[in-house]
């Protein structure tokens, strides 16, 4: 039994869509904002795959077809912002000043709790790139002595809570514009709150997928300058 | 537009973007590379809506499934916290419900003043 599932490609493939269509199904019943079907799959996957004792790399065989195709998937963000392209023109300033607020609210958020628990530098610098996409945030935690494995589980925790948060914090602060929504979950949750913002319209997609873009570029430029700073 | 040709020419933009980032000495991966390309190939009407859309459509509707791999990996990462994972967890819940408060209220009040503005 061990062997086959060992062997085969499509255990983990099968395994993630599953779990998704029973998270969709969930959040249909419920209608519970935590009940974020990639939140109930990831927690139900590594649940079985605790409990059975069956390696990461198993399941990964088969679940890596399905990121594989996040790269094309990202490059098609282009077309949302494409269509919304009047609204980005119209409101660049905006745009580009509430998202260099977003960054520097990062920056000063975890510089200023990693002081107060006197965390050491490394997971302090591996924090750093925790609202950009995963593939910019690796090659720049490596560039500041970070550590890529804490950087990806926090860039991940970090969208995945994105994504849940956005509709509670939307309703309780009024934030109703869809150009503040999606600048918004882009900033702070980077693809996968984006992937939150394709269910809210398509100016949110198009306003999310420009934070991606902007907030990757800005971490990229600031963070080497302020990492030396944490000692 | 068959949907082989669609997939075609994001394919290819793709490509171009892994080129880029791997000839371009910047920590800016193909996936971002690619979406600007495509952006300004859109603009320039080297390629039109039509000759991606429903490809691209389909690909963005299924894209929360692609993270299910990488978030189950964070399973993995757990042990490299020993000991730091509450603060680790804190910092990290805490920033971003902040992250996205300030972008959003900002935004919002920016706009309502500049809608107030041309009245």
């Amino acid at each position: 039994m061990n062997k086959i599932m060992i062997d085969s490609a499509y255990f983990g493939l099968v395994l993630s869509l599953l779990a998704y269509y029973l998270g969709i199904k969930l959040k249909n019943k419920t209608k519970l904002a935590f009940c974020n079907p990639l939140l109930v799959a990831s927690v139900l996957i590594i649940g079985l795959l605790l409990l059975f004792d069956i390696d990461y790399s198993v399941f990964n065989q088969g679940a890596q077809y399905l990121t594989y195709l996040l790269t094309p998937a990202t490059v098609c963000l282009a077309l949302p912002l494409y269509r919304e392209f009047k609204i980005l023109k119209d409101h660049l300033i905006i745009i580009l000043t509430a998202l260099v607020a977003g960054c520097i609210t990062c920056f000063v958020m975890i510089g200023g709790m990693a002081m107060l628990w006197h965390l050491d530098r490394t997971l302090c610098v591996s924090l750093l790139p925790k609202s950009i996409t995963t593939a910019i945030a690796i090659g720049l935690t490596g560039e500041i002595g970070g550590i890529s494995g804490i950087t990806v589980a926090a860039v991940v925790i970090t969208g995945i809570f994105a994504a849940v948060i956005a509709p509670l914090v939307f309703k309780w602060l009024h934030i109703e514009n869809p150009i503040a929504q999606g600048l918004a979950l882009g900033a702070s949750g980077h693809a996968i709150g984006t992937s939150k913002a394709l269910e809210l319209g398509e100016i949110q997609t198009a306003m999310s997928s420009l934070a991606i873009v902007v907030t990757g570029i800005l971490t990229v430029m600031i963070v080497p300058l302020i990492a030396p700073l944490f000692k | 537009m068959g949907y082989l040709f669609q997939f075609m020419i994001i394919s290819g933009i793709t490509f171009i973007g892994e080129l880029l980032h791997y000839f371009l000495p910047l920590p800016i991966p193909a996936s971002v590379y690619g979406m600007v390309i495509l952006f300004i190939c859109l603009l320039i009407g080297i390629i039109k809506e039509e000759e991606i859309k429903e490809t691209a459509d389909f690909l963005l509707l299924i894209m929360p499934i692609m993270f299910v791999g990488p978030s189950v990996g964070v399973m993995e990462n757990f042990g490299l916290l020993s000991g730091a994972l509450i603060p680790f967890l804190a910092i990290v819940l805490v920033s971003t419900f902040f992250i996205m408060v300030v972008t959003g209220i900002t935004a919002q009040k920016m706009m309502k003043d500049k809608e107030k503005q041309h009245e």
